[in-house]
C-alpha cells in the first residue's frame, strides 16, 4: 500500500468530489488496509456523496444500507422468499416429490433474497459498502455489524456458511444522534468532516456547477460562510449551498447585491427551520450581503 | 522523512494513551505494520495517516495534531503537560457534603465514618424487583413530610434511600413495556414455514412476532443552586435511581453552568465517580442561570439525547437571574425537540405558593406538566406523568 494520497484526491476530483488532504488520506488507508472507515460530521457535508465518488473512482458497485431504528438482521443480511416457497411447496406436492427433497429445493439459493450485507460480500469485485447513519440503528445491531465487519462471513442455517468472495470497502457514516460504542470505533479508521472552508467550497461549486459565474460563486460562498457563523439551529451544508446557487441561477440573479426580494425569498434553500428563517429578516440578510465584497 | 524507529513510535502511542486515546496492541500492530510497508512522502502525510488510524472520535480528532507536534517536535509541550496536573489537584479538593450520600465515601477522608450505603445498593425486597407497590404504610408519615422539614439524620438517610427506590421502581415499570406481547401483530413467516414443513408446508400453526413498544427516553435537568439546596440531595438520589441502569436516560446538573453527569452517576468505581463529579464543586450552591444552562443543553446535547419519545424533566424552583425572555426562547426550543416537558417545582407544595417568579410564570406556557416535588409522596405520584407520552 502507499501513503501517497494525491492520486486518490485527483481521482475523486475527476468524479466530481473535492476531498481535502485528511479525507483523501483516510480513503487511501481504507482501500489499502481494508479497514472500515467511520465518517462523522454535520448533516450535509457530503458524507454519503463520498461513498458514491469512491465507487465511481474504483469503478465498482455501491451497495447502500440505510440504517433506521428497529433495523434487524433479517432486513440487512438475507430473507427467504416465503411467497415463492409456499407456491413451490404446493406445486411439488402435486408431483408427489418426497418432502425432504422439497425442503432441499426451497432452501436453495434460488429462493434466497440477498439483503445489502450478504450482497456486499458475494460480489466478484470489491464493492463499496455504505452503511449510512449507523447511529440511527439500535445498539444490538451495531454489535452484530461488528461481527460481520471482522469476519466477513455469514452463516445461513439452511445453506451453511458463506465466505466473502471479495472484501468490500466499508464506509460508515454517523450524524452523532447517539454515542457509538467504543468497540465499533476501534474497529474503524476515523475521519471527521467539517464544513468546508472558502477555497474548498468554491472548488466544489465549480466542480458541480461549471456554468456558474465565477464572481457570483465567490459571493455565494462568502455569504454562506458568514451565515454558518450566525446562531442557527441547523447550519446550511454543502448540499444547501448547491441548491441555493441553483436557485439564484434559476431566478436570473447575476449578483448577490442585485434583487434583495429574490435573495430573501431564495433563503429557504439555505435555512430549513422556521426559527432560522425568522432569525434572518431582511435587515440581517442585508447586513451580511453588505459584508460580501 | 526517514523510517521512524519502532521504539519512538511505541512511545508516541503511550503518549496518546495517557491522554485518553483508546490505543491498544491492535492499533500498535496496525501502525507498525503500515510503517514497515512503505515510507511516507512527508511529515504531514504521516500525521494524517496516524490521525486516521489512531483517533476514535471528534474530540480526539481535533486534539491529535497538537499531540503529534508535541511528541515529535516538542512543540507546545508545556501547555499539554500541565493539564493533567490541574485535574489531579481538583480531585483532592473536598466535594460538597451533598455527594456523600450519593457517592461512596472518599478514601481517607473524614466522611468515612458516615453512612456509606449507596442508594443503588440498598436493595430491599420491597424495592425495584417487586410489584411496584413500594411504599409500606409505616413510611407514610415520612412520605408526606415536606423534605425541608426533615431534621434527624435517620430521617434524612431514610428519605434519600426511599427516593432512590422510588425511582428504580418507576424505571422497572417503564422498561417493562419492552416485553413482547403473547399475541404479536405480524406473522413471522420465517418461523411459520419452518414450523409447518413437517405438515407439507401447509401453514396450520401460525407463528407471530411483535415489535416491542419503544421505551420512553428520560432526560433529567436538576437545579443544584443555592435556593434548591434543601431539596437537591433527595432529588439527586432520585435522579441517580432513575438513571441507574436504564440505558435511555440522561442526567444533567446545573446552577450557573450545565454539566452532564449520566456517566458519573452510573459509575461504580467511587474514586472515578468523585473525579467526574468534582467539576461540580465549583460554583455549587450559588446562583442560578436557568436560561444559560438550557441554552447550553439545547446547543450541545439536545440533538443526541432528545427524540420524539423523550420526556424532559426539569427540577428547579424557577428562580433565575437571567432575563425571562431568554428562558422562554430556550424552553420553546426544548419543547420542539422533546415529546413532553415536565417541570417539578418543590415550592409548589407550599401553601399559597403561586408561580410568581418571573421565570416560572414565563415557563408555564411551554410545560406539559407542572407538579410539585416537595415530599416523597409527590415524587411517587409522578410515575404516570413520566410514563405517558
Amino acid at each position: 500500500m502507499t501513503f501517497d494520497y494525491k492520486p486518490m484526491q485527483h481521482d475523486l476530483a475527476k468524479a466530481g468530489y473535492i476531498a481535502d488532504d485528511a479525507l483523501a488520506m483516510a480513503l487511501c488507508l481504507t482501500v489499502g488496509l481494508r479497514r472500515p472507515l467511520l465518517l462523522e460530521g454535520e448533516a450535509g457535508v457530503g458524507k454519503t456523496d463520498l461513498a458514491k465518488a469512491l465507487a465511481a473512482t474504483l469503478e465498482t458497485r455501491l451497495i447502500r444500507l440505510q440504517c433506521y431504528e428497529g433495523l434487524d438482521a433479517n432486513a440487512t443480511i438475507y430473507e427467504w422468499n416465503y411467497q415463492r416457497q409456499l407456491l413451490a411447496i404446493r406445486a411439488h406436492e402435486r408431483d408427489a416429490m418426497p418432502s425432504n427433497a422439497i425442503e432441499r429445493h426451497i432452501f436453495s439459493e434460488e429462493y434466497l433474497l440477498r439483503r445489502p450485507l450478504l450482497e456486499a460480500i458475494s460480489q466478484p469485485q470489491s464493492p463499496v459498502l455504505l452503511i449510512d447513519e449507523i447511529d440511527r440503528a439500535d445498539q444490538e445491531f451495531e454489535a452484530y455489524l461488528l461481527e460481520i465487519l471482522s469476519d466477513f462471513q455469514i452463516t445461513i442455517p439452511e445453506l451453511g456458511t458463506i465466505a466473502a468472495r471479495s472484501l468490500p470497502h466499508v464506509i460508515l457514516t454517523s450524524n452523532g444522534t447517539r454515542a457509538l460504542s467504543d468497540a465499533l470505533r476501534r474497529r474503524c479508521l476515523y475521519s471527521y468532516l467539517d464544513f468546508p472552508d472558502d477555497t474548498k467550497e468554491l472548488a466544489i461549486l465549480h466542480a458541480r456547477l461549471p456554468d456558474l459565474d465565477r464572481r457570483l460563486a465567490r459571493q455565494i460562498v462568502r455569504f454562506v460562510q458568514m451565515l454558518r457563523r450566525e446562531d442557527l439551529e441547523k447550519k446550511p451544508g454543502i448540499a444547501e449551498t448547491l441548491d441555493w446557487a441553483g436557485a439564484l441561477v434559476g431566478l436570473d440573479v447575476r449578483s448577490i447585491h442585485g434583487d434583495p426580494a429574490a435573495i430573501q425569498a431564495s433563503l429557504i434553500c439555505l435555512l430549513k427551520t422556521e426559527a432560522d428563517l425568522k432569525s434572518m429578516p431582511r435587515e440581517v440578510t442585508a447586513r451580511l450581503i453588505g459584508k460580501v465584497a | 522523512m526517514p523510517l521512524v524507529a519502532a521504539s519512538r513510535m511505541t512511545g508516541f502511542m503511550a503518549h496518546l494513551r495517557e491522554r485518553g486515546f483508546a490505543v491498544g496492541p491492535g492499533e500498535a500492530e496496525l501502525v507498525l505494520g503500515t510503517l514497515a510497508a512503505d515510507e511516507f512522502p512527508d511529515v504531514s502525510a504521516a500525521r494524517l495517516a496516524f490521525k486516521t488510524m489512531l483517533s476514535g472520535d471528534r474530540s480526539q480528532w481535533s486534539r491529535f495534531d497538537g499531540l503529534f507536534d508535541a511528541y515529535w517536535f516538542k512543540r507546545g509541550l508545556r501547555l499539554l503537560e500541565s493539564a493533567p496536573a490541574k485535574d489531579a489537584f481538583r480531585s483532592h479538593r473536598p466535594r460538597p457534603e451533598l455527594w456523600d450520600k450519593v457517592l461512596p465515601p472518599e478514601e481517607g477522608s473524614a466522611s468515612l465514618g458516615r453512612i456509606a450505603r449507596l442508594p443503588g445498593q440498598a436493595e430491599g425486597p420491597d424495592g425495584a424487583g417487586g410489584s411496584g407497590r413500594l411504599i409500606a404504610s409505616a413510611q407514610d408519615a415520612l412520605m408526606r413530610t415536606d423534605l425541608r422539614n426533615l431534621v434527624s439524620p435517620e430521617d434524612v438517610a431514610e428519605a434519600e434511600r426511599t427516593a432512590g427506590r422510588l425511582a428504580r421502581a418507576m424505571r422497572y415499570r417503564l422498561s417493562r413495556r419492552r416485553l413482547p406481547a403473547r399475541h404479536g401483530d405480524a406473522i413471522d413467516l420465517r418461523r411459520t414455514i419452518r414450523r409447518n414443513l413437517s405438515r407439507g408446508g401447509e401453514p396450520i400453526e401460525l407463528r407471530r412476532r411483535h415489535r416491542p413498544e419503544r421505551p420512553v427516553r428520560l432526560v433529567v435537568l436538576l437545579d443544584v443552586s443555592g435556593s434548591m439546596e434543601v431539596y437537591s440531595r433527595y432529588f439527586l438520589s432520585f435522579v441517580r435511581g432513575l438513571v441507574g441502569q436504564w440505558l435511555q436516560a440522561e442526567a444533567f446538573l446545573f446552577h450557573t453552568r450545565l454539566v452532564r453527569v449520566t456517566e458519573a452517576l452510573r459509575e461504580r468505581d467511587p474514586s472515578r465517580a468523585i473525579r467526574r463529579l468534582s467539576l461540580m464543586t465549583e460554583g455549587f450552591g450559588g446562583g442560578t442561570r436557568i436560561a444559560v444552562s438550557l441554552r447550553h443543553f439545547n446547543q450541545r446535547y439536545a440533538k443526541e439525547t432528545l427524540n420524539s419519545r423523550s420526556v424532559v424533566i426539569v427540577m428547579s424552583d424557577g428562580y433565575d437571574t437571567d432575563p425571562t425572555e431568554a428562558l422562554s426562547v430556550e424552553l420553546e426550543r426544548l419543547k420542539r425537540r422533546a415529546r413532553r416537558l415536565v417541570w417539578l417545582n418543590p415550592l409548589l407544595g407550599w401553601r399559597d405558593y403561586a408561580p410568581v417568579a418571573r421565570a416560572m410564570a414565563a415557563a408555564l406556557d411551554y410545560i406539559d406538566c407542572f407538579a410539585t416535588a416537595h415530599s416523597l409522596a409527590s415524587l411517587a405520584a409522578l410515575e404516570h406523568e413520566f410514563a405517558r407520552l
